[in-house]
């Protein structure tokens, strides 16, 4: 009997020792002389259990976690006998951690084997591309309109709108790039799914090109995800075997071929036109829109840029229609977002549910409080140009236009939960010095306006002349927010004006609790 | 493809060479906006870009050297001068602030005895700041040589820095 093993190899496994936990688990199944098959998948996104080893019976995948390196031989053993162990997490479908999710995006990570094209195709890989020609481009097109995807890179704007502006720009020759320059801190979906899935990006951009008349497409991938870019370059290798990638894509007769590029450690490349002139091998600096990338994009022709997340969604809503995933959500923000619990939280990791559920209810619901197991003072939602949340607005919900009302932004889904010993003054202040280190420098607000805002805020927290100053800072944040090109300038005002507004104690000021006394 | 594995020590670079510079060049000269490629395998090859380098690419990309050294300069990822023996890159974006990684990283500077952006005196370890390594859910982290580590606390600190400082 072979005995088969999933032991991840996302990053984030790796980084708590899944590779040594591997490791101990092969010399094990020597020392008894089992053979193993051990599949390295993604992460079900369960990190307070990373290394989650899961066997293969036949009641289903059994999970174990957090596996340590020397749990190797007891847990073996264990896997030999009737499977009991004091780390054994029961079917991993029925964590209720999981169970109560709605995975559609990562409906395979860290079930399938990432390196696998054979396994993506018995998980249902490759059946939204199968619809998509059958549809055809316009029809296609209109499928990814009417399901109500929007950018799930932070703009939120909406997907199929996009396309078919590029589909009805005529060019000798169209793009899609695909925007995995993941850098806002709190937030690892993509890393996750191109680690985890990375055919499901493939497929989402196969559609695209077919769709819009486009026949090369690029993945930008931050030079921080090394792992990522390794899993995407062997996915794209096995699908030209495999005839998805190349001049006879499925043997249909679309063209469509891509190629992984990596950034070099610049935040601001994250923004759609400062990654084109990236791509093109130039300073990463913001282009003033007008043009639309969707008309004059990377070198100078139509190209759809889309978040990771949007492109994985796209094969899912191919392959069951708009209306399946139009029907989950609230409001304008339709289908699932694959929300992402980091931080001093005690269940970090990826949660994939509808648009609705409350700040709070992921934050001390799901997410279980802090890890401290100190009081949670503040989260910050979006990353770092989000607003910072008190628990007073935990009844927000999940929503694009909810937490813009409340002056705040769900970006691309990262929830940063920090304890009560969190000095708001200090993260408003890292907010501008983060703004001035990553600059491009196109634009005077948020190239200077960052180092100007690091020292007001400087002078507020040692009270020289505080009031004159917090009204300068107050008046300099509307300067960045309206007068930046990108939303690097433009949103550092969410983190700073949320923390003075919501914490202004830590900046000084009576606190509110005080001035009700 | 050409670049290394991750967690692959770069210890086997060599020194800046403009033939090999020159062969590394020509691989990437088929893609589209080769300039960023370029630049990534030469560092791969000799640590870091070479001055040397910003003409010879100039030359190759017909650009004009001040185009090539505007890109150069304009990434935190490329390095003017070769780093020390081991990289180690500690987070210090929000969710490893919110777990406790300032702490750890004035820790670190205090222990190589050097500030963040420096390499230490004897050669043996850059320190860099990274803003996120996507390892948020098991904040803090860090990355030594391209490995990633997660939950880092005072004794995995320790570890890393022994490691380093070899």
């Amino acid at each position: 009997m072979t005995l088969r093993l999933f032991i991840p190899i996302d990053a984030g496994a790796l980084a708590v020792g899944a590779e040594e936990v591997a490791t101990g688990i092969r010399a094990a199944a020597a020392r008894h002389k089992v053979a193993v098959d051990v599949v390295r998948n993604g992460s079900r996104g369960l990190y307070w259990l990373e290394p989650m080893v899961e066997v293969e019976t036949p009641a289903g995948r059994i999970a174990y976690g957090p596996v340590g390196p020397s749990d190797a031989e007891s847990l073996f053993t264990a896997l030999l006998d009737n499977g009991a162990h004091p780390l054994r997490l029961g079917p991993t479908e029925e964590i209720p951690w999981l169970k109560r999710q709605t995975r559609l995006t990562f409906a395979r990570c860290g079930v399938v084997d990432p390196r696998s094209l054979d396994d993506y195709r018995a998980h249902d890989g490759y059946k939204g591309l199968e619809r998509a020609l059958a549809l055809g481009a316009d029809a296609a097109i209109e499928e990814v309109v009417q399901s109500g995807l929007r950018g799930r890179g932070g703009a939120g704007f909406p997907t199929g709108i996009k396309w078919r502006t590029v589909a009805q720009t005529k060019g000798p020759q169209k793009y899609i790039v695909c925007n995995a320059d993941e850098g806002d801190s709190g937030t690892f979906a993509d890393r996750m799914i191109m680690e985890g899935d990375p055919f499901v990006l493939l497929e989402g951009m196969t559609i695209a090109g077919i769709a819009v008349g486009a026949s090369k497409g690029y993945v930008y991938i931050r030079s921080e995800y090394p792992h990522a870019a390794a899993t995407m370059e062997a996915a794209i290798a096995a699908a030209r075997r495999g005839g998805y990638l190349g001049g006879r894509v499925a043997d249909s007769s679309f063209a469509f071929d891509m190629e992984v590029r990596v950034g070099a450690g610049a935040y601001v490349c994250g923004e759609e036109t400062s990654l084109l002139d990236s791509l093109e091998g130039k300073r990463g600096l913001v282009r003033a829109k007008p043009p639309l990338p969707a008309h004059k994009g990377l070198f100078g022709r139509p190209t759809v840029i889309n978040n990771v997340l949007s492109l994985a969604t796209v094969p899912i809503i191919l392959e069951k229609g708009s209306a399946f995933y139009r029907d989950y959500g609230m409001g304008k923000s339709r289908g699932t977002m694959p929300i992402q619990l980091a931080g001093n939280i005690k269940h970090g990791g990826l949660f994939e549910t509808a648009f609705g559920m409350t700040l709070g209810e992921l934050v001390d619901d799901v997410g279980g409080g802090t890890r401290s197991g100190r009081p949670v003072r503040a989260v910050q939602v979006g990353g770092p140009l989000g607003a910072y949340f008190p628990r007073a607005l935990f009844d927000t919900p999940f929503d694009y236009e909810a937490f813009a009302a409340r002056d705040g932004l769900i970006g691309h889904g990262g929830i940063v939960v920090f304890d009560d010993t969190v000095d708001m003054a200090k993260q408003a202040r890292f907010a501008m010095e983060f703004c001035a280190i990553e600059s491009c420098g196109k634009c005077t607000p948020c190239r200077v306006g960052s180092t100007r805002g690091i020292e007001v805020i400087d002078h507020i927290i040692r009270n020289e002349n505080r009031a004159a100053n917090t009204t300068l800072l107050e008046d300099l944040c509307h300067t960045l927010k309206f007068g930046s090109l990108c939303a690097l300038g433009g949103f550092t005002s969410y983190p700073v004006m949320s923390a003075l507004t919501h914490f202004p104690e830590d900046f000084g000021a009576p606190s509110r609790l005080q001035a009700a006394e | 493809m050409s670049r290394k594995q991750p967690g692959n020590r770069a210890q086997t670079q060599s020194r800046w060479d403009k033939e090999v510079a020159l062969l590394r060049i020509q691989e990437h000269l088929n893609r589209e906006g080769p300039l960023l490629p370029i630049l990534h395998a030469l560092q791969e090859e000799f640590g870091y870009i070479d001055e040397a380098a910003e003409p010879l690419i100039a030359e190759v990309l017909n650009l004009s050297r001040a185009e090539v050294h505007g890109v150069v300069t304009f990434y935190h990822d490329f390095r003017r001068a070769p780093a020390g023996r081991h990289v180690l890159k500690l987070c210090r974006a929000e969710a490893c602030q919110a777990a406790g990684g300032d702490a750890l990283a004035t820790e670190a500077e205090a222990r190589i005895g050097v500030k963040f952006g420096t390499t230490a005196p004897d050669g043996s370890v850059t320190l860099e700041p990274v803003y996120c390594l996507g390892l948020c859910a098991v904040a803090p982290s860090a990355m030594l040589d391209g490995r990633v580590v997660g939950r880092l606390d005072q004794s995995r600190l320790e570890s890393l820095l022994a490691e380093a400082q070899q």
